[in-house]
């Protein structure tokens, strides 16, 4: 022992060091943090974010503070949204927020409810922010029963699918966007239908889609009636989830799908091992597609128009009430959510605007996505499905919902339980923990 | 107290022949000598003070907060607007809706805790044991064995999760290799119970390892002279010397592995990925921890996540219990 005792001094006397060390550190933190607002007249503007909102990317922050030299950004992103939101709800009771809080869509009806709206600030009188600008139905959205708007739009979840050419080329089936398009055109049973005939020829070790469950959220999500009707959790008699439930079955029963669990690590893998043919795109998804499939698959993934239009995802900012600088804040909101800078994100990482100001500007209708498709009209696809949107009712706990219908499908796919099992896990799932 | 020992003690200064030690009878040397009593009975207390303030303020008061919590129901949100619900919470979580979930993560918390537990400690056991031989690079063993300890858990996990994965994994490899299929690891009962009790056993191994090779070294020599003079083998004196000398050590990492095996929380979460919060697609590695986490931070009910915490203090009370009782027949026997 005598042998190791003295390696164990030194590690203790390492540790107190670097106690220490992180003790100061933690201080100046502290204190630059306060100095910064008040001694030298120079303002930190925090922004919390969650996946990617390309504001770093597109170099708008460095703008921004270029052109307002009182003002330093800073960004604390978040990578997966159910992390963030769970912190941002401590947050909101325990202080620590933003001064920037962006908001995901299915979290946008629970942030405009009673509980919760008060803790964010009005934003249809930011400087410069037009209420024209934005799609009507996301400037709904984000609207209290009040008549306060607590969130500007930043993108909408226009879906596409993001497809293979080269498997489907081995599958035998066409591969160019507008063939594609019309295999399944009208209808989400026909991509299910779709998936039989390519799984029939499939090259070996490759399943049609990635997920039968991201297959289940795009139906529902084309839907204009989803998990709420007149204000109320409506999900057992809802049209819609019923019909993406059966094509889920038909999906997993049919051996299309891999049955991946969407945004795992096994799923990000798959993108790059190239052993699924489709993925439901929003245009948040094309920057995952790229980033995970890698640049040895460059050229190999293309774009085409989906069974019917629909919005997955996108999201707002919100300014809390809470904040020191409030109107700064708004200010800077206002200018991230304004067309020009839209457009910037857009063609950065291809979140489409909410903006839809924005779509009139070069390069956003026209524009293709080098990894994707060179040769297929990106921006055209998703400006057009973005306006085609119809708004569905949502509430408050619809992140929940989805997040339940996600791990019911997986149920089946993964835990081999029946239809009927999995249907009954769901909603035992969602009864109990919402009320 | 203090109120009724001062006048007395003035008192034995005024009359020296009613006190035993009488060399104390002027006013400053009184003083002195009530600062030295201070000093000798209050000195401990103020040093261990600021744990009990820091345990008060950190430790004490969430629990209470907690417990007062658990008969409310708040939302993770609002927690200013707390509504008394008495005891609905508790039934919730035994007979009402989240019942299912509940005995499922309890049980999952015992069968995780002995399928981590068990073979960690009996694995530490041999390690020390061979450890405790004159072995080359001795000091480098022993401190590599501290390694996977001082590793962090999302780091470990994040490699393990690697390991298991369905998509290229090594497990399956190794698996391929005995010409068994590929097994989706994370999906099954057993399979992720399996995979969630090595990572715990690789991090916790080496820590009970050393713990053992410490008592071990303390067992006299003598004690496996005279057995060996007596012809027991290695086997035997292990058995017979070294296991009965660390009894009160191995009840002591026992009851720390249990212990830590209830508040199991960081190796399924980050196992599970996006699943993780709640134990897997089918809560099929929920730990008692994690639907703590799951109903009071992802489902933001508060109330019925202090319902499990408080549940869960109890069965550690409940645990801490069997552990005195146990320590106490160990000594009688001794």
């Amino acid at each position: 022992m005598s042998r190791l005792s003295l390696p164990r001094a030194r590690s203790g006397s390492a540790a107190l060091v670097s106690a220490v060390a992180a003790l100061a550190l933690a201080l100046t933190g502290c204190s630059s943090d306060e100095g910064s607002a008040s001694a030298d007249g120079k303002i930190t503007l925090t922004v919390g974010t969650f996946g990617t909102f390309g504001y770093k990317e597109a170099g708008l922050y460095d703008a921004y503070m270029k052109q307002n030299p009182g003002i330093t950004i800073k960004e604390n992103p978040t990578t997966v949204e159910g992390n963030y939101w769970t912190a941002l709800q401590t947050r909101l009771s325990g202080g620590g927020l933003d001064d920037v809080q962006a908001l995901e869509v299915a979290r946008i009806s629970l942030a405009t409810s009673e509980d919760l709206a008060d803790a964010f600030v009005d934003l249809s009188d930011a400087p410069g922010v037009d209420k024209k600008d934005y799609l009507p139905w996301k400037w709904d959205q984000a609207t209290t029963a009040d008549g306060r708007t607590i969130g500007l739009g930043t993108d909408v979840g226009p879906m596409a699918i993001c497809y293979r050419q080269d498997l489907f080329k081995a599958a035998g089936l066409p591969s160019d966007p507008e063939s594609v398009g019309k295999l399944w055109a009208g209808d989400w049973a026909k991509f299910v239908e779709v998936g039989k005939q390519y799984q029939a020829k499939a090259p070996k070790g490759t399943a049609f889609m990635d997920s039968a469950s991201g297959l289940f959220n795009a139906v529902v999500s084309s839907s204009p009636v989803q998990y709420y009707k007149d204000g109320k959790l409506a999900y057992k008699d809802s049209a819609s989830v019923r019909t993406a439930w059966d094509l889920a079955v038909k999906a997993v029963q049919g051996k299309t799908s891999q049955g991946l669990k969407m945004f795992d690590t096994p799923w990000q893998t798959a993108f790059s091992k190239s052993t699924f043919a489709t993925t439901v795109c929003p245009s948040w998804q094309q920057a995952n597609v790229q980033q995970f499939s890698g640049p040895g698959n460059k050229g190999k993934w293309n774009i085409a128009q989906p069974p019917a239009a629909g919005n997955w995802g996108g999201s707002f900012l919100a300014v809390p009430a809470s904040g020191k600088h409030v109107d700064e804040a708004k200010k800077l909101v206002a200018w991230l959510t304004a067309p020009e800078q839209q457009a910037k994100v857009f063609q950065k990482v291809g979140n489409i605007p909410a903006n839809q100001a924005a779509y009139d500007l070069p390069g956003v209708v026209g524009y293709k996505n080098a990894y994707i498709g060179p040769d297929a009209a990106t921006g055209l696809i998703f400006s057009t499905a973005a306006k085609s949107i119809k708004p569905a009712e949502t509430g408050p706990r619809a992140g929940d919902l989805t997040g339940a219908f996600s791990t019911g499908v997986l149920l089946m796919e993964q835990n081999g339980k029946t239809p009927e099992e999995a249907w009954n896990a769901t909603v035992r799932q969602i009864d109990s923990t919402i009320q | 107290m203090a109120s009724t020992t001062a006048p007395s003690r003035n008192g034995s200064a005024e009359r020296p022949d009613t006190q035993p030690p009488p060399a104390r009878p002027t006013g400053p040397s009184a003083w002195r000598s009530r600062l030295h009593r201070w000093d000798t009975k209050g000195t401990p207390y103020a040093l261990v003070a600021p744990f009990f303030l820091v345990f008060a303020a950190f430790g004490l008061f969430p629990l209470l907060y907690t417990g007062w919590l658990s008969f409310h129901r708040v939302s993770l949100y609002n927690v200013d607007r707390a509504e008394w619900v008495g005891l609905r919470n508790y039934e919730d979580l035994f007979t009402g809706q989240v019942s299912h979930y509940f005995w499922n993560a309890l049980l999952n918390t015992f069968t995780l805790g002995v399928l981590s537990t068990v073979p960690q400690l009996l694995i530490a056991l041999g390690l020390a044991h061979l450890l405790n031989y004159r072995l080359r690079a001795r000091g480098f063993l022993r401190t590599a064995l501290l390694a996977p300890y001082a590793t962090s858990v999302a780091a470990a996990t994040l490699v393990f999760a690697l390991i298991f994965s369905p998509e290229g994994g090594m497990a399956n490899w190794v698996l391929g290799l005995f010409g068994a299929g590929p097994l989706h690891w994370e999906a099954g009962r057993w399979s992720s119970q399996f995979a969630i009790s090595v990572i715990v056993t690789w991090r916790w191994t080496g820590y009970n390892a050393l713990i053992f090779l410490a008592a071990m070294q303390a067992v006299p020599r003598e004690l496996y002279e005279a057995a060996a003079l007596d012809g027991a083998n290695r086997w035997q004196q292990f058995l017979h010397v070294t296991i009965p000398a660390l009894r009160p050590t191995i009840l002591f990492t026992v009851i720390v592995s249990t212990i830590g095996a209830t508040q199991l929380f960081g190796e399924p979460y980050l196992f599970g990925g996006q699943s993780g919060h709640q134990g897997g697609t089918d809560h099929q590695y929920e730990t008692l921890g994690i639907l703590m986490y799951d109903q009071g931070f992802h489902s933001s009910m508060l109330g019925r996540a202090s319902a499990v915490a408080w549940t869960m203090f109890g069965l550690l009370l409940l645990i801490g219990l069997v552990n005195a009782l146990l320590t106490r027949r160990l000594r009688a026997s001794q």
